[in-house]
């Protein structure tokens, strides 16, 4: 038995709903791909300096 | 007027994905794409695939950004014209509240992420960019002044700055010539437009150069423009994003390019009418192939400088 009482409006703004749904886990992956890049790289490393005091 | 159609007149049609995607004016989204790609890819210092994506993904939902407020504000017009009329806004597909709320959620989004993604120089470009195209043209200038191309032009220049930006944290000689090419580009391209879709801006009272100074003085204008920009593109091809293949590319381009305006110059309306302004749609058809050329033989070229080749 399904949890909630499918309306109308979930049919009618299925389409919309895959679209946003497919952007969100699209930028979701942009933002760990750059920040796996990015940590990788150093970038967020203090300067030398900092760290050996 | 009975319940029924009342009910069926108030509630407007729901905007579909796809209706947003067009408020992004994908078409013009294309070439800031292209020319962002091309100054990323022309600059000297390399720059990591994921973050390149990236960037050019930021630049582009910016300038899509910029497409959607300009359209929110130019929605009355857009109804006017024949070329414009089946926008989603004047379509009645997109109400103008969800155009201004998507354009300005996404030019925040955009300007952030381009600033955390590549650096704050590029950030601060894109979003000068959206507002130069939004503020200073859209709502000012468009409507104020027959110059509104000229100066609004800049804003669709801007692209390859950000991505030669994106490489290099900094704004050079390079990606200035870059946005030069495109900025002299912008003007007799749309009024070769405007000669041949004449009712569509005479209609909805835009001050273009074909309404405010007459037809004769916007083919004199075009021939100016083209020859001004003929030397620039050429003089484009001695610096360091030039080189043989650009020039000669260049040449030939520009050689056609004077050639078209000058055809232009040389015809009246009259003429026009006959062949139903053959000539100028022809030009404004060369014109989208000058610049994709353009700066498909400046990255060309900076692809060969990566294997000691190119370049003077």
């Amino acid at each position: 038995m399904a949890i909630g009482k499918r309306h109308e409006i979930h049919t009618r703004r299925y389409g919309r709903n895959v679209g946003v749904g497919l952007l969100l886990a699209g930028f979701i992956a942009i933002i760990f791909g750059l920040t796996v890049v990015k940590v990788t790289r150093g970038d967020y490393e203090p300067p030398r300096g900092e760290v050996q005091e | 007027m009975s319940d029924a159609s009342a009910n069926s007149a108030s509630i407007a049609p729901e905007a579909s994905f796809g209706d947003f995607f067009a408020l992004l004016k994908p078409r013009v989204m294309t070439l800031v794409v292209f020319t962002a790609l091309v100054g990323l890819l022309a600059a000297p210092t390399p720059v990591h695939p994921m973050i390149a994506f990236a960037s050019i993904l930021f630049i582009a939902i910016g300038g899509g950004a910029s497409g959607a407020l300009n359209m929110w504000w130019d929605a009355d017009i857009d109804a006017i014209m024949k070329r414009t009329r089946k926008r989603p806004i004047p379509a009645g597909k997109v109400t103008e509240s969800e155009a201004l709320g998507f354009g300005v959620a996404l030019s925040g989004l955009s300007t952030v992420m381009l600033g955390l993604a590549s650096n704050w120089v590029a950030g601060g470009l894109l979003g000068f960019t959206i507002f130069f195209y939004v503020v200073i043209y859209t709502m000012w200038l468009k409507r104020w002044t027959p110059q509104n191309i000229v100066i609004g032009g800049a804003a669709g220049a801007f692209p390859p700055m950000i991505g030669w930006a994106v490489a290099t944290g900094g704004v050079s000689i390079e990606s200035v010539l870059m946005f030069c090419l495109t900025f002299m580009w912008t003007p007799p391209h749309f009024w070769a437009l405007a000669l041949f879709m004449r009712k569509d801006y005479d209609h909805a009272g835009v001050p273009m150069l074909t309404v405010t100074h007459g037809r004769r003085s916007t083919r004199i204008h075009i021939f100016v423009y083209t020859v001004l920009l003929a030397i620039l593109a050429l003089g484009a091809g001695v610096t360091s994003i030039g080189g043989p293949v650009y020039m000669a590319f260049a040449i030939v381009l520009n050689i056609l390019f004077v050639k078209g305006a000058w055809d232009i110059l040389n015809r009246d309306e009259d003429m026009s009418e006959v062949d139903n302004f053959k000539v100028e749609r022809g030009f404004f058809k060369l014109s989208l192939l000058y610049l994709f050329l353009h700066f498909g033989v400046i990255l060309v070229e900076a692809i060969m400088q990566r294997f000691g080749l190119g370049g003077w």
